[in-house]
């Protein structure tokens, strides 16, 4: 036979053909299984089906061991849409007690979601009703795709404290980009301790690791069960807060705009915690939440804002027993130093008005009654009179700021609440500012030694300094959680703070106080078996009457309870302050108030001064 | 002589044979089983030889398939190309029966059912008709390039099963004998018609896939298609017809034209691709013609047919893609070509049977421990979809053995088929070759992602016994031819 050597050499191009088709797939080989490593997790994705299993969210008892706040299941209706099979809608929507409409507009609106995926379980419907999830448990095998995912939902037995307790959410997309624990349709914590002691209350999310076939069908449990990771429950939560005395507080500030903080001020716990008008918490539970929500924003007396953790006002002469405490410390005055009040302060042409009492006035009866005009010659004797000491007027300023924010004012406490707000304080630079440098003096600025003017301050902070006084020279952080289950509370709501003013100077304005009671503007508190010691504020504003303040603490010489109350224009800090701060004080120690002081109660419980706020309902 | 060849004749055939040929063929049907049983295990089944599971059929399978190819090496070498037209002329008719009786399986009517056993004749078709090619070509004096006519018969071999196989529609299969334009070109064919055949691809995955974004208001893919074309021209100027002079007028006259394309560019003046390239290789071509005319050198008309089926391929690809193919075949061609991703229907498959070769790792996953093998992620995976098991649970040292094997498989029979003494011997081991090769590139790459998906199972691998049957009548009688080589000296 012939042979064509020259053909023979074809031999070679088709093995190298051959080779070079070879050489590439072994080369894509090594992309997809060598070099990607995305693969190995698809696979997983597809087989394995992370079955999430939630935890019991931490209950929440008030100090004395009441339960406040507690669980109870709900069922939401999931579904991973590619494992969807076309089923009898009709049925399905019978089911669940859906309209066709709104199950078409329910898949809509998940579809366009953020965060859809085809691949991940999506929440179809929140909380279906007990009755209408046994039906589906129970036809759940022919809608294939679709599962029940057991949460919680939040319960109330005190409809109280809202504020101080906060409630539970669905999480937005950007809490799962934040933190990659949380997917959709989870649930975390959104005002009040529910947000702040979020980490503890919710728990840990277990898994139970089923294998599933390419239909979706659960083909059982991986490993037997080897690799599921059990669920923790969630950290139950004590409060500080007595939710009798919250209640009964609440109560007395119905129909009034304000706020009332009671500490214990050994403990800096908080007792009672007010925010008004308040809001039943349960509302934001369940089903309803999101059109009880939009109500709660668009309620024009903004019951979601936290007026006594948020709200700054003006101290008005509650500041009196601070200034005082800093006049002493910085040696400006001593006790037995008395300035003139001629019904006010007159000072080159400046007149504040005080009313009317003996002139001159040492500090304590000006404690007692409140003089303006003490503490307007104290505070100018302090920023004018005393260069060789500071240097400046801004030195000197600058000196009584630095005593101030020791007492809390000005920066956040650090409570253990969120949002919480921090006041104003202004510094010399400030005034610089206004009044250009070395422009300004006593005079310019003398309001602020009422606490007036440019300072403001939240409820909490005020309070703070109640308890301070009580204590006589130090406080502990104000907080809301007495104990976490299992954990021990932040170190700070357990260690004592000493502002910058000498604590021998602390007895001398507590008795300042205690006289306001005995014999001064606070008369009011002065219960039949309990030494109060109290200060009024009533503090001018922009927005109308002033607003009512009042603090105090008791009993005088163990003090349990001290106590901050603002409600806002409601007038004279004797006309509301007084009264309610008072019955406060009364309730918690005695547990009710005594026959005498019933027409008091009485009077608290119906008055309204939301009349006065300016707000115009609708 | 009458003695002496008696002699021969009872000679065993086992003395020559190619035992290496036979070690491959072992080890690829029992990698086969082991796949086919891990691709169709699943939590209860456990036994591999359990006769109702598909390991134990192909177990089954294998076991005739040894029987058959013992009996295969035991009838005379000489029977098979005496009756080789014969053989094919019955699988022929078999084909075309099987049109009308064969029940409608997913949309094809390929498979003839005995009772339990279907089989499948196209699978058959395979060894018949490389028996038919080779004993054409073993002809005597036959010579491909000789006439026109020798090239009609061999394409008439070939196109036969091609047109039958189509009719069942089992286009995968028909695909396979395209495959045998390999033993042409061995034989005598020019080259030019697999590179041509080559650039047909290259065209239609280029006009295809860059549609999106365009140059010289016209398609980047039509674009590259009139540059590859021109620089073809130039190339095939200088080497093919080695007809400098007209290369290099051609050259500086694109070059030129080019030039000032780019100038008016510059003055905002933007002329339209399409009239500037059919421009310049209409005048290109009509220079060649001219050309052609006054030197008589007949490569240049080879030169201006290329042009000419290029343009007119290029224009009807689009009008083929869009008007002649079925919706879901565009969809796989798209899938594949990475144009559109769709996981979920057309892409399904592929994606999932990339998510098992790529999770596979390394060293893989371990026999049975293969998620989605074992949870059935890919569909038809003991059959067509059978090496991404291997990539699942072997990795990539399993897959790339594999291809090893096949490509030693397929050398060793390169070289087999170069020692026969017969040019029918060849050619049959040839064609042997060329189905093996076209099974290879076409199930492994479409496994791989790399190829649209067509339904051809991996030869010995895929569970099934038509095609183990098919590949061993077709390995098992090369091996025969080549155990009698020596008596033909």
């Amino acid at each position: 036979m012939r042979k064509d050597y020259k053909l023979e050499k074809r031999k070679y191009v088709i093995a190298a053909f051959l080779i070079i088709i070879a050489t590439i797939y072994a080369f894509r080989l090594y992309n997809l299984q060598i070099r990607d490593t995305r693969y190995k997790d698809f696979a997983d994705n597809n087989a394995f089906f992370k079955k999430t299993i939630y935890p019991s969210r931490g209950l929440i008892f008030d100090r004395n061991g009441e339960l406040i706040v507690f669980n109870e299941p709900a069922y939401d209706v999931m579904m991973i849409p590619r494992d969807v099979e076309p089923f009898d809608t009709l049925d399905f929507c019978n089911t669940v007690s859906l309209t066709r409409e709104q199950f078409d507009k329910r898949l809509d609106d998940m579809r366009h979601a953020p965060g859809y995926s085809t691949y991940t379980p999506q929440v179809l419907l929140t909380h279906l009703s007990v009755e209408d999830y046994g039906r589906l448990q129970e036809k759940l095998y022919r809608f294939p795709g679709f599962f029940i995912q057991k949460r919680i939902l939040r319960q109330y037995n005190h409809l109280t404290a809202a504020n101080v307790l906060g409630n539970i959410r669905e999480v937005s997309p950007a809490d799962i980009e934040r933190d990659p624990y949380y997917s959709p349709g989870d649930y975390c914590g959104d005002l009040g301790v529910e947000k702040s002691y979020n980490d503890a209350l919710r728990g840990q999310k277990g898994f139970e690791i089923l294998v599933r076939d390419a239909h979706g069908r659960i083909q059982g449990r991986y490993e037997d069960g080897a690799r599921d990771i059990p669920a923790i429950s969630g950290r139950n939560l004590t409060l500080s807060l007595d939710y009798r005395l919250q209640e009964y507080a609440e109560s007395l500030m119905v129909n009034k705009i304000g706020a009332v903080v009671a500490i214990q001020p050994k403990t800096g716990e908080i007792l009672a915690m007010v925010s008004s008008p308040t809001y039943d918490p349960s509302k934001l539970s369940g089903r309803q939440r999101g059109a009880n929500y939009r109500e709660l924003v668009n309620d024009k007396f903004k019951p979601l804002f936290d007026r006594s953790l948020m709200g700054v006002y003006p101290p008005g002469s509650t500041f009196k027993p601070g200034q005082g405490l800093i006049l002493l410390q910085e040696g400006i005055v001593n006790l037995s130093t008395a300035y003139p009040c001629y019904h006010g302060f007159v000072s080159g042409g400046l007149k504040v008005g005080c009313h009317g009492h003996g002139s001159p006035i040492p500090l304590k009866p000006a404690l007692q009654t409140s003089c303006n005009a003490y503490f307007c010659w104290g505070f100018k004797s302090l920023v004018d009179n005393h260069r060789s000491k500071y240097g400046s007027a801004a030195e000197a300023f600058e000196t009584w700021k630095r005593h101030l924010v020791s007492m809390g004012y000005g920066y956040p406490l650090g409570t253990d609440l969120p949002s919480e707000g921090r006041g104003f304080l202004p510094n010399a630079e400030f005034y610089n500012k206004i009044y250009g440098k070395n422009r300004w003096s006593a005079n310019t600025i003398i309001s602020v030694s009422i606490g007036q003017g440019e300072i403001l301050a939240t409820p909490l902070q005020i309070a703070n300094v109640a308890a301070t006084i009580a204590n006589r020279g130090w406080f502990i952080t104000p907080h809301a959680v007495k104990e976490i289950q299992d954990s021990t509370i932040a170190e700070k709501y357990t260690t004592r703070t000493y502002p910058t003013v000498d604590s021998k100077w602390y007895p001398e304005i507590a008795e300042g106080m205690r006289m306001a009671v005995l014999g001064g503007t606070c008369r009011l508190a002065n219960l039949p078996d309990i030494a109060v010691a109290g200060k009024t504020g009533t503090a001018q504003n922009p927005h109308g009457r002033d607003h009512s303040a009042f603090i105090g603490f008791a009993p005088y010489d163990d003090p349990e309870i001290a106590v901050c109350v603002y409600v806002e224009n409601a007038g004279f800090g004797a006309a509301f302050g007084v009264p309610i701060g008072s019955l406060i004080i009364e309730k918690y120690l005695k547990g009710k108030i005594s026959p005498e002081r019933q027409y008091i109660e009485d009077n608290m419980l119906n008055s309204n001064t939301i009349i006065y706020s300016g707000v115009k309902k609708h | 002589m009458e003695l002496r060849s008696t002699n021969i004749r009872h000679q065993s055939p086992f003395k020559d044979l190619d035992w290496f040929t036979v070690v491959l063929y072992l080890l690829l049907v029992i990698g086969g089983v082991i796949s086919i049983y891990a691709a169709s295990y699943n939590f209860d089944k456990a036994s591999i030889f359990d006769f109702s599971e598909f390991s134990g059929k192909q177990i089954y399978w294998i076991g005739l398939s040894l029987v058959l190819g013992f009996m295969i090496l035991l009838i005379e070498e000489r029977l098979y190309e005496t009756y080789a037209y014969p053989i094919y002329i019955a699988i022929l008719i078999l084909l075309l029966v099987t049109i009308f009786i064969a029940p409608n399986r997913k949309g094809s009517h390929s498979w003839l059912v005995f009772g339990p056993v279907s089989l499948q004749p196209a699978e058959f078709a395979k060894f018949a008709t490389a028996l038919a090619l080779a004993k054409l070509f073993g002809g005597y004096n036959f010579n491909l390039n000789a006439k026109a006519s020798n090239y009609l018969k061999a394409l008439c071999i070939i196109f036969l099963p091609i047109v039958l196989i189509l009719a069942q529609h089992e286009t995968g299969s028909a695909l396979v004998y395209l495959g045998l334009l390999f033993v042409l070109y061995r034989e005598g064919m020019s080259g030019l018609v697999l590179l041509a055949m080559t650039m047909a691809v290259a065209i239609f995955v280029v006009t295809i896939k860059y549609t999106e974004h365009t140059t010289l208001s016209i398609p980047d893919g039509e674009f590259v298609v009139y540059i590859i074309l021109m620089v073809a021209m130039i190339s095939m100027l200088i080497f093919y017809s080695k007809t400098l002079t007209v290369a290099r007028n051609i050259l500086v006259g694109f070059i030129s034209a080019s030039i000032l394309i780019w100038m008016l560019g510059c003055l905002g003046i933007h002329v339209n691709g399409t009239y500037f390239f059919m421009t310049l290789i209409g005048a290109a071509t009509v220079y060649i013609l001219i050309e052609l005319m006054h030197t008589r050198i007949m490569r240049l008309a080879a030169i201006i047919a290329m042009t000419v089926m290029t343009i007119g391929f290029m224009y009807s690809v689009n009008y083929v893609f869009s008007s002649v193919l079925q919706p879901h075949q565009q969809q796989r061609i798209k899938v594949s070509l990475g144009i559109e991703n769709d996981p979920l229907r057309a892409g399904y498959n592929v994606n999932q049977s990339k998510i098992a070769i790529g999770s596979g790792g390394l060293t893989g996953k371990g026999f049975l421990m293969g998620t989605q093998t074992k949870l059935k992620y890919v569909p038809e995976q003991h059959t067509d979809f059978i090496f991404c098991t291997i990539g699942e649970e072997e990795g990539f040292i399993g897959t790339t053995a594999t291809m090893l094997l096949f490509v030693i498989l397929i050398l060793r029979i390169i070289h087999i088929a170069e020692r026969q003494p017969t040019t029918f011997g060849r050619v049959y081991a040839y064609c042997v070759a060329s189905y093996l090769i076209v099974h290879f590139c076409i199930n492994i790459g479409m496994v791989i992602g790399l190829c649209p998906v067509i339904g051809i199972p991996l030869p010995f691998f895929s569970y099934g016994g038509s095609s183990l049957w098919g590949f061993t009548f077709l390995i098992f009688i090369l091996l025969r031819i080549d155990a009698s080589r020596r008596l033909h000296h």
